[in-house]
């Protein structure tokens, strides 16, 4: 099997083709931060917090190492001064959506950043996409899914679907790196609820 | 609408999922707007889970998921057609039709919107309805122009 030849910090990684950066520094141990990566899902590069710096002839580039396939003569560095000043800010704007999320507040004392850096802007959602993703590709029900665009974007569930459906499944709660999801599942449930009553009683 | 309509457009597109902007977007300038309904039956058809469609419809400008008139007021509120009196024409439209921008009235005549630019500076102030441009009215003339909607 021809294996390609890369370097991660420094050590020399054989990694097969299709691999991603981030599957070749597992596999060397080295860790890199995620929060949209799952690894039963597909890549999905949201979150951007895998940012990692990668040499190719000589030239250096950023790349979210959940996407970037490994090539020969790679050299990857996932830590620098210019990784980390990035992947602060990253944390400080997550931050001001998901101030309480215990996976954020972590790589935030290791990364030093400061949650109050932004306004806080509490939707608690960080768009990583997750929740949507596992419902679409593993449970294939759709019933939650992104609606909107841009900074009004929001994860949405199809009351219709969900009632059916998500009951007996929940798969998707302890994914969430923040709770938005199940803030938003009961806020359906209560609208449908009410929604339903109204129904039978108007 | 119903759903003979949109199966016309539908089997027009080949029931492929890959048109499904295509199909929304004819839906959507023959009903002027997207019902639940509708989408429902687009997505039982070209096999696309509601999410997606429901995201779709949501991102472009161009998909109404509220109820809108049969005809479309476009307002330019651009710097040339606000230094020439925009904001007159806005408030005899809004006492007309007694509607806000982004808003429908009662029996789905007008919907009136503002925009940025329509790209005829020198026509200003200028208002758009269905398409059609109306370029340097006044105030008292505005009355005119809608009163051959209905």
């Amino acid at each position: 099997m021809s294996g390609i030849i890369l370097e991660i910090d420094g050590r020399k990684f054989e990694a097969s083709e299709g691999m991603t950066i981030l599957q070749a520094a597992q596999k060397l141990g080295i860790a890199i931060p995620t929060l949209c990566h799952h690894e039963k899902l597909e890549p999905y590069g949201a979150c951007r917090i895998c940012t990692v710096e990668a040499e190719i002839r000589g030239w250096t580039k950023l790349v979210a190492a959940c996407l970037y396939p490994v090539e020969p003569n790679l050299i990857v560095r996932t830590r620098s001064e210019k990784i980390d000043r990035i992947r602060k800010t990253i944390l400080e704007l997550l931050l001001a959506h998901a101030p309480d999320s215990t996976q954020l507040k972590e790589l935030a004392k290791e990364y030093g950043a400061d949650r109050d850096r932004f306004e806080k802007e509490a939707s608690f959602c960080i768009h990583c996409g997750l929740c949507v993703r596992y419902c679409a590709e593993i449970k294939k029900k759709n019933a939650v899914g992104f609606v909107d665009r841009g900074t009004r974007r929001e994860i949405s569930f199809i009351p219709e679907i969900a009632s059916k459906e998500c009951w007996n499944c929940k798969e998707c709660f302890p994914l969430c790196p923040t709770s938005a999801l199940q803030a938003a599942y009961v806020l359906t449930e209560a609208l449908a609820s009410s929604l339903h009553s109204f129904v039978h009683e108007g | 609408m119903d759903n003979e309509k949109i199966d016309k457009i539908i089997d027009k597109h080949h029931c492929e999922a890959s048109s499904l902007i295509q199909v929304l977007l004819e839906i959507q300038s023959e009903n002027h707007w997207l019902p639940k309904e509708a989408l429902e039956r687009v997505s039982e058809r070209l096999e696309v889970p509601l999410t997606r469609i429901q995201h779709i419809a949501t991102f472009y400008k161009a998909f109404s998921l509220v109820p809108k008139g049969r005809h479309e007021i476009h307002i330019c509120m651009g710097t040339a057609c606000h230094v020439r009196g925009a904001t007159r024409i806005l408030d005899t439209v809004q006492d007309l039709t007694g509607i806000k921008p982004g808003e429908t009235d009662s029996n789905l005549k007008f919907s009136l919107q503002t925009v940025n630019c329509l790209g005829c500076c020198a026509l200003g102030p200028v208002m758009e309805v269905d398409g059609k441009h109306h370029g340097k009215i006044a105030p008292a003339n505005v009355a005119d122009v809608l009163k051959k909607y209905d």
